[in-house]
């Protein structure tokens, strides 16, 4: 069989036609993963429906939310934060497996756009998340949390911990296109974990030596938590009296547009380079 | 350069990584419909010019020409003619061989129906039928190779790279890959491949050029490269390793220009131009010696002797 020789477009809509249906092709691949690993996916969602259930009921019981309220309803916004920033390994992961195995190099010697490499996989890791919260939202209610102002509300605390993860895409992308290889996961993961705990997630900064307290509230993940939070309604809005710990709303949309002005530029000047 | 005629040309390539000059001005014609051997140890560039050649890297300097498209300047309409299998098969592992074959030919913008029927033609070329849905990362080295093949050609390129394509397969999945390229040859691909076994490139290329410090040391048919040793060589072995200082006194200097001496083998072996007085002068002069004779013939040189040969001519 001959095939013709699909040509690359020279307007600009065709090529805007071949990045997205491209793009979509590395979306539908991840999706095509997740099919056949089924059990990675579930593990992954269900990952932190477990740390809401042991830090919920195992710690709960001797926790005492500053200014009362429910321990369970306090740590919901931070586990949802918490979900977002997971969601970097799974991005690094991807990007660091590609570019080690030379599946990076297969594509970028095809006709392909170069922007779907990246562009799929944010598409892929933002469905992905979206599930995780709908799994995380369903688990939250069947242990009593719910969100106390309005739907408005809830929708923008959603819109906050998706620009959170959005921003953290890039993270991801940057972090995986300079590792040697996929086997850094446990320097990612490692720096995930002090992140996660370091924050106002689960404890309350306000309970904290006061300096410790301090860079807690600073953390972006926590500007995301504590923002939610208000946005929910949820018990345990305390500050330590530091100005990101006023702030955390605007913090909660500041941190995100900083991350992505560092690193996405940093991952398209990377991805660039492998061109050297 | 002539365009029409060559599937690769190019001129004055050059690249350095570091205190590295990974390409030092690399001059190479590759006739449409022909397979070019780029032969050379680790690190003498070859890897670099494939890279330049399938886009992947920029040249400091030089210029080439693929399928008649600047590298540099007309990046995608070169990625529309080639196929590159890197070191790495570069297939999906966790996908099975289908999956991947269609999402590369989506990748290559053939619309899904198109790449679908694509991807089953290639499997079935490649046998891979059998093992279409099962995950990439169970198959054995030499499917994953061949999968690696199947994806290259998924648009019948008329060229393919293929930068050391058998490295770390064993004896029986090699030979499976050098069918299929012979395969791809029969039907009028341009190849240009590198290795590092000298049998690869002699079983497979039409024309070699032997590359070494970023530089081109030789070219030609490997006939052409064996003659440049002076012709034939000629083997003995003895049957006492004490003999062996003698015997390869007197051989030399039947050939004129010494011999080498192998210990471990109890063999010596030395260019001979004049193939039959050569053979009756060692013969007569062992005799006279009195040295006991195993085995004694002549033989073309191999590629490994032409290799060792050209690198210690380039260094001297």
């Amino acid at each position: 069989m001959t095939l013709a020789i699909p040509e690359p477009p020279s307007g600009i809509a065709g090529r805007l036609r071949w990045a997205l249906t491209d793009a979509w092709t590395i979306t539908l691949r991840a999706f095509a993963h997740w099919a056949r690993r089924l059990d990675e996916l579930l593990i992954g969602l269900l990952f932190p429906v477990m740390m809401v259930l042991i830090m919920g009921y195992l710690f709960g019981g001797q926790m005492k939310v500053p200014g009362g309220g429910d321990y369970r309803e306090f740590i919901m916004p931070g586990m949802f934060a918490m979900t977002m920033v997971f969601g970097v390994e799974a991005t690094f992961a991807a990007i660091a497996n590609d570019a080690a195995k030379g599946v990076t190099d297969r594509f970028r010697s095809m006709p392909m756009a170069s922007s779907a490499v990246v562009v799929g996989r944010c598409v892929a890791d933002m469905i992905n998340s979206m599930v995780s919260l709908v799994v995380m939202v369903a688990c939250g209610l069947l242990i009593g949390w719910q969100w106390h102002e309005g739907v408005g509300n809830a929708a923008a605390a959603f819109g906050l911990l998706l620009l959170l993860r959005f921003s953290l895409l890039w993270m991801g992308a940057f972090l995986g296109l300079v590792a040697k290889g996929p086997e850094s996961i446990m320097a990612v993961q490692i720096l995930v974990w002090p992140i996660s705990f370091l924050s106002s997630a689960l404890i309350a900064p306000s309970t904290m030596p006061g300096w410790l307290g301090v860079i807690a509230e600073w953390n972006p993940m926590s500007a995301t938590a504590t923002a939610t939070r208000d946005l929910f309604g949820n018990p345990g809005l305390t500050s330590t009296g530091s100005w990101a710990g006023e702030h955390s709303l605007l913090l909660a949309v500041l941190w995100p547009l900083v991350i992505i002005a560092v690193f996405l530029p940093l991952s398209v000047r990377r991805y660039r380079l492998l061109s050297r | 350069m002539g365009s029409a005629e060559f599937a690769v040309a190019a001129e004055g390539l050059r690249k350095r990584y570091g205190d590295t000059q990974a390409l030092d001005g690399v001059d190479i014609t590759v006739p449409a419909g022909t397979v070019h051997g780029v032969l050379g140890p680790n690190g003498a560039g070859k890897t670099t010019l494939v890279r330049i050649l399938t886009t992947l890297t920029r040249p400091d300097a030089g210029r080439a020409q693929v399928a008649g498209h600047d590298v540099v300047r007309s990046p995608a309409h070169v990625r529309s003619r080639i196929g590159l299998v890197g070191q790495h098969a570069a297939v999906d592992e966790v996908l099975g061989g289908r999956q991947n074959l269609v999402m590369f030919g989506r990748l290559y913008h053939l619309d899904t129906r198109t790449a679908r029927r694509r991807a089953d033609e290639l499997l079935e070329r490649f046998r891979l039928t059998d093992a279409a849905a099962k995950p990439v990362g169970k198959y054995s080295g030499g499917m994953r190779r061949r999968l690696d093949l199947a994806a290259s050609m998924i648009l019948a390129p008329p060229v393919l790279f293929l930068d050391e394509p058998t490295t770390g397969l064993d004896p029986r999945s090699r030979i499976e890959v050098w069918d299929a390229v012979r395969a791809l040859v029969g039907g009028g691909t341009t190849v240009l491949l590198t290795t590092q076994y000298l049998e690869e490139a002699d079983q497979l290329a039409g024309d070699i050029s032997v590359v070494d410090h970023g530089r081109i040391i030789a070219s030609g048919t490997p006939g052409e490269l064996k003659s440049r040793l002076g012709g034939d060589r000629l083997d003995v072995v003895v049957r006492d390793p004490a003999d062996l200082p003698a015997a390869a006194e007197i051989i030399g200097r039947v050939g004129g220009r010494g011999a080498d001496v192998h210990a471990d083998t109890r063999r010596i072996d030395a260019p001979v131009t004049d193939r039959v007085s050569a053979l009756t002068k060692a013969v007569q002069g062992l005799a006279d010696a009195g040295i006991a004779v195993e085995d004694i013939g002549l033989r073309r040189p191999t590629l490994d002797e032409v290799f060792l040969h050209l690198t210690k001519e380039v260094s001297a």
